[in-house]
This record gives C-alpha cells, structure tokens and sequence, in this order.
C-alpha cells in the first residue's frame, strides 16, 4: 500500500473522488435527518436517524482526508462551500417531498426507501472497490465505513422487498418511485470528467465495471420481488459531479449551516 | 498502592490511567476494555496515543479524546498528551476484553459475540437473566453501537452491542 500522489492530474482527481463520496453521504444524511419525528413509526425514527448519524460520521472521515490534502479544515468543507463547489450526486440532494419538517411535512416513505435502498447497494460496491484503493488512508477509511453500511443495506433492504411484494398501494407507490429514481439514478454511479485519471492511478476501480455490479444486484432484487426492469439509469436532472445542482441543494446547505455560520470561531 | 505504583515504569502508569477513562455513554466501561486504545508511545515524557473509534459516528470521541487528555496529563513525568484516532486496523467487537463484557453486562447490555461473521446469525443472552428466548425489536438503538432487544423470560427490555467483524 502507498500514499503517493505524486503528480498533480493525480492528486486532484483523487481529491475530486473524495469530494464525490463525502458529498454524497453528507447530503443524503441531513435528508435521512429531516425525516426524524416522521418516519413511519417510532422503531424507524430510532433506525433512520441512527444510520443518518453514521453516514454523517462517514462524511466526516472523508472531509479528515481532504484536509489532510490540503483542501482546508472539515468543519468549513461542510458548512462553508458554496453550492457549486459540492459534488454530490443531484438524486440524493432532492428534497423528501412537498414542505419543510416544519412546516407542513409531506414526505414521501416510498421514495425515501427507493433512494436509500438503491444508494446503499451502490455505496456497498464502491466500497468494495476503495477498500483496495491505492490510496492508503482512502482503502482504511473504506474498511472502517464497510463494517457499518453493512447494517444500512440489510435495513434499506429489507423496507424495499416487503413494501414492494405489500398491498397494490403499497406497490403502486414504490413502482413510481423507482421510476422517479431510476431517471437520476445514472448521476450516482458516474464519477464524473475527471474518472480516467481517478482509475489509471488505481483509487478505484471502473465506472461501467460497478454500474453492472450494481445492475447485476438490483435486476436480482427486481426479479425475485416482480418489479419491472427499467433498462438504462439516466441523469435527467444534471450531473452533481461537474458541479451542476438544484435549488434544493442550495435550501439544504443554507439549513443545516445556518447555525455554524453565524458564528464560525466557536466551538460546538 | 503507593509502592506497586513506584514499581511501574511510565507507560504501565499511563495503561493504568487510561484504564480510568471511560466511554460516556456506558460509563461502566473503559476505552482500555472496549479496545479502543491500539498504541501507546511515549518519549521523554511527550505521549501519543493511537485510539480506534468503535463508530465513525459516534458523537462521544471529542469527550473520549478530551478525558483521555486530562486523565493521561495527571500521570507523573508526563509533559504532553496528543490523541490521534486511527482507522487502521478497524475496531472490532473482537477487541472488548473479558472484564469488558462483564462491565457491559452491569450497564444492561449484552455482549456482542466472539469469532462474529458478518452475516451469521447472532445468538444473544438477556444480560439480567441470562436467557436467551429473547426477541430484537430494533437492529439500530439510542447509540451507533447498539441494539434494542426485549426477554420473552423476565419480561424486560434490553440493549446488546451490534457485533461488528472484519469484513476483509
């Protein structure tokens, strides 16, 4: 194992797939966070938030990594950036449904099931393939994250494959969600223009290569419990990995920042 | 005690503070029993010490880093203390020490298993009546490392610690 990152495509394609994963987890957990107090009852509220804090805590490690590359302190990575400078996938920056957990909260379960069960299965293939990464601290960081995700797919999992074999409303909602998923589902697994580099210096392994892995999986799950095939994962909305985002991103970060910006000196 | 602590050369003295330093949230346990402490170096009196975090998480390592710190400073001939929390090996359920379980047991959480497989069943005995016709209400708990069961024997509920292994 070595830690080089001698030269400099290298280096800021390494840097550009880290953002990419501590983006995706950071955004997809203050999603998981909002619905806390809303979930469909007490033991998944207890289960959501628990799994919400791991993936923060999975953000963190990957944010510890960019500092250590010179990218600036942890703490401003997540609270300070501007909107254009995430990476995160667009899918997983979309709000829960209509509302705010304030005001008149209209969350969709189904939607949220769909897009956690599919980013669990996919985070548990990246991962696979980063804990063999040719960054070293990038591969133990992967170890560490895998033990915990582990939970979080047999979780997703499970809410997936009895609510869509549960009552024709039941599937009704979940079928449409995957095909609301599935049409930004191609912006997770791209990671973005600079993936060559990110490839030939070993980080990680091929895009197509861990899209089939996924596809495999999911068309497995899809036919054991009756969904229909849905072909190709699109990008409709944009792609998060060149910087492209909804307002939604923006509402999010302008939320959760809100306290840490008002006073960046103190110590929480 | 005084004499048994004079015999001590500086890093058993150090062991023996941090075997003080509990985790915040099962107070009954120290980070020494949890197997949180992988390295401890010390040179003339400048301390590193190499912790693994048991969740990435978990939201008690700023307090475990900060008691660790202030336990490990009052310990003679120690000038500084820098706590460095390493990912390398990973932290697994493995790593809690017999006297480790026991004191779990006392904070009414069972143990996790030894030799654990992920993706193996999981057999788990009430830590008050030791029975195991138990039930698991939730795999996920108040904290990143446990999970919520209830004895069908003495009718009360229950936390155990998610076993967590080496999946490589």
């Amino acid at each position: 194992m070595n830690n080089k990152t001698t030269n400099d495509p290298e280096k800021s394609a390494l840097i550009e797939l880290i953002y990419q994963l501590g983006d995706d987890d950071f955004i997809l957990a203050y999603r998981g966070s909002e619905w806390l107090g809303l979930a469909p009852h007490i033991e998944e509220d207890v289960a959501f938030s628990s799994i919400s804090q791991d993936m923060m805590g999975h953000a963190t490690m990957y944010y510890h990594l960019l500092e250590a590359l010179g990218e600036g302190e942890a703490d401003e990575l997540a609270h300070l950036r501007n909107p254009e400078a995430f990476r995160n996938a667009i899918l997983l920056e979309k709000v829960n449904g209509s509302g705010t957990y304030l005001d008149k909260p209209d969350y969709d379960w189904a939607f949220a099931v769909v897009r956690n069960y599919f980013y669990a299965v996919h985070k548990q293939v990246r991962l696979e393939s980063l804990r063999l990464s040719s960054y070293g601290p990038l591969a133990d960081a992967a170890r560490k994250i895998i033990t915990e995700q582990y939970y979080h797919l047999m979780h997703w999992e499970l809410w997936f494959k009895q609510l869509v074999t549960s009552t024709e409303e039941a599937k009704k909602r979940m079928f449409s969600a995957v095909e609301t998923v599935w049409k930004d589902f191609g912006g997770v697994l791209t990671l973005g223009p600079s993936y060559s580099e990110m490839v030939k210096a070993g980080f990680i392994e091929d895009e197509n290569l861990m899209k089939k892995r996924w596809l495999n999986r999911i068309e497995k799950m899809f036919q054991e419990t009756g969904v229909p095939l849905q072909g190709e994962p699109l990008i409709e909305s944009g792609n998060g990995r060149k910087r492209e985002h909804t307002q939604d991103l923006a509402d999010a970060l302008a939320t959760l920042s809100e306290v840490y910006a008002t006073n960046p000196a103190s110590g929480w | 005690m005084e004499a048994v602590l004079q015999s001590m050369n500086l890093k058993e003295k150090i062991l023996l503070a941090l075997k003080e330093v509990k985790d915040p949230e099962i107070s009954s346990v120290s980070i020494l029993d949890l197997g949180m402490v992988e390295e401890v170096q010390e040179i003339e009196g400048s301390v590193i010490i190499k912790a693994l975090p048991t969740f990435a998480g978990c939201p008690a390592l700023h307090i475990i880093e900060r008691d660790i710190k202030k336990a490990v400073s009052k310990v003679e001939d120690v000038k500084e203390v820098k706590v460095d929390f390493v990912f390398s090996p990973t932290w697994t359920t493995d790593r809690i020490t017999e006297e480790g379980k026991s004191q779990l047991k006392e904070f009414g959480i069972a143990p996790p298993p030894a030799n654990h497989v992920m993706g193996e069943p999981w057999s788990i005995d009430c830590p008050y009546c030791g029975s195991s016709y138990v039930t698991m209400e939730n795999i996920f708990g108040p904290t990143a490392c446990r999970s919520i069961l209830y004895c069908k024997s003495c009718k009360n509920p229950f936390e155990a610690m998610k076993p967590v292994a080496d999946m490589n």
